[in-house]
């Protein structure tokens, strides 16, 4: 099996993920959606300084991921190769800002380091609550949900669609890689000679494959629209849910609960 | 009932791959289109289902094929593609199924009913909710005959049904082919199920039609097949 066909067997995986049941599973997509964005513009509002305030919100997705019954090593698992880039972001803020901002004991740390982290924890808080609502929800349910909530009907299309493409090229990137390699043995990757024609092979074979799929559909009576699954309910429960995390995060937001907590232990 | 008349179709306007085609298909027919690669088999499915531009005339039930009357002929036609991947494009055999009955406006409940008909009526119960991507070669292929055939159409189209499968497997598509009740067209190299499945087959050439006739005439022709570049059905040479 080649890379690519592990990449695939984990997009599958995903959709396997999001079809077991659990409390989670069971929230409304829209909720579960809206609660989301709520999350990341929380995360996101925190000053980079302000690392102490942005701690406490991991506090969700922990409870996110106890809940649904995913291991929070599975999220990580899925995300080793977008991890290292979202840590990267803020890899010089210690070299441009090197103002003391706090000492601990004797150890002074500097706003650039304060900042690095805490760049560094936002990229990751906010990538755990993006993979739990796609690994909660069925992506067809997710956008069911946003043409709920009047997102544009060609854009939530092109969205599945893209979702699915994606499949289809990487399996057509499967193909091709083995065949290259069985006749390019000893060599890791594809030579830079290749590059040009593998590129425009492939673009050519997935743009084959995506006519025969589309074909595929219109003969099957698409007609532009998509009939999504049915979306569960929007619930009290659901309401209980949307609210009580938004309420949590704008506390969280407004108060900074670590340092609170600190200052209980500590005069 | 499916006509073609006079229908030619060329993709580069000097080398005609289809010239001056003339047939009809009555219904409940299990029609063998057979021929040599190039010969024009895939092209008659796509003109059929309007895929491509046809010069002539071709009507489904005396419905044209054209852009005005394209969904009305789409929907009596099921076609089901050589590459089951290629058809199979949602996460489960379940909403696979589904996707054509809603397009067609049937309600979520009677589409529900349909799926579960066909997938009991072929023995594919136990797909119902397994993912595409794990299904193997064998049962993809039948899960995409069931996606067709929760569409209910009145003609069954199929492209290669057995190409790339084992002889089990090969045999249990063959049985469900045979006991479908549709109109069926099935174009295939494989001379062996259409000897099983079809009771007359046209031969095509060219572009043009070779011969046209029952199943037990054409197959058995070794020179009209060795003509054409096909060979007699393994199941005939052994009983010479």
């Amino acid at each position: 099996m080649n890379k690519m066909e592990k990449a695939l067997g984990e997009l599958g995986a995903m959709d396997e993920l999001a079809s077991q049941d659990s409390p989670v599973h069971r929230l409304n997509a829209a909720a579960k959606l809206l609660s989301t964005i709520a999350y990341i513009i929380t995360v996101m509002s925190f000053g980079k300084y302000q690392l102490s305030g942005l701690i406490p919100m991991l506090l969700w997705p922990v409870l996110l991921f106890q809940i649904s019954g995913i291991r929070v090593s599975t999220c990580f698992y899925k995300l080793r190769i977008v991890l290292p880039l979202v840590m990267a972001v803020g890899l010089f803020n210690p070299i441009f800002d090197r103002h003391i901002l706090l000492r601990i004991g004797g150890l002074a740390v500097s706003g650039g380091v304060v900042s690095m982290i805490t760049l560094m924890l936002k990229g990751v808080l906010c990538l755990m609550m993006s993979f739990l609502l796609v690994a909660t929800t069925p992506f067809d349910t997710i956008c069911a949900a946003m043409r709920q909530m009047h997102v544009p009907k060609t854009l939530v299309t092109l969205l599945l669609l893209t979702y699915r493409y994606v499949g289809v090229m990487t399996e057509e990137l499967a193909i091709m890689t083995d065949a290259y390699h069985l006749r390019a043995p000893g060599q890791k990757g594809i030579h830079v000679s290749a590059w040009g024609s593998f590129l425009g092979q492939l673009l050519l074979r997935s743009m084959d494959r995506a006519q025969e799929l589309y074909s595929s559909m219109l003969l099957r009576g698409y007609h532009q629209h998509f009939h999504y699954a049915p979306v569960r309910p929007f619930r009290t429960r659901d309401a209980l849910y949307l609210m009580l995390s938004v309420g949590l995060f704008i506390a969280l937001r407004l108060v900074d609960a670590a340092q609170l907590l600190g200052h209980v232990f500590v005069r | 009932m499916i006509i073609f008349e006079n229908v030619s179709f060329s993709y580069e306007r000097s080398k005609p791959v289809i010239t001056d085609l003339s047939f009809r298909i009555d219904d409940g027919e299990a029609v063998g289109l057979i021929g040599a690669n190039g010969a024009g088999k895939s092209t008659v499915m796509k003109l059929l289902l309007g895929l491509l531009p046809a010069e002539g005339r071709i009507t489904v039930d005396e419905l044209e094929v054209n852009k005005q009357n394209l969904s009305a002929v789409r929907r009596k036609l099921g076609f089901v593609l050589q590459n089951s991947d290629n058809q199979m494009f949602m996460p489960t055999v379940y909403e696979d199924m589904m996707f054509a009955p809603l397009n067609y406006m049937v309600s979520r409940e009677e589409a529900e009913q349909r799926v579960d008909a066909v997938l009991e009526r072929l023995g594919l119960q136990g797909l119902k909710y397994r993912h595409n991507h794990k299904l193997s070669g064998g049962e993809k292929r039948m899960a995409a005959i069931a996606t067709i055939l929760a569409m209910e159409p009145e003609v069954i189209l199929m492209d290669e049904p057995t190409s790339a499968l084992d002889p089990y497997n090969r045999r249990i598509v063959i049985n469900a082919i045979r006991e479908l009740d549709q109109t069926r067209i099935i174009t295939s190299h494989d001379l062996d199920m259409i000897f099983d499945t079809c009771d007359r087959v046209i031969l095509l050439s060219e572009g043009r039609i070779a011969a046209d006739g029952p199943a037990d005439v054409i197959l058995r022709d070794r020179a009209l097949l060795e003509a054409n570049h096909m060979e007699l059905p393994l199941s005939l040479c052994s009983r010479e």
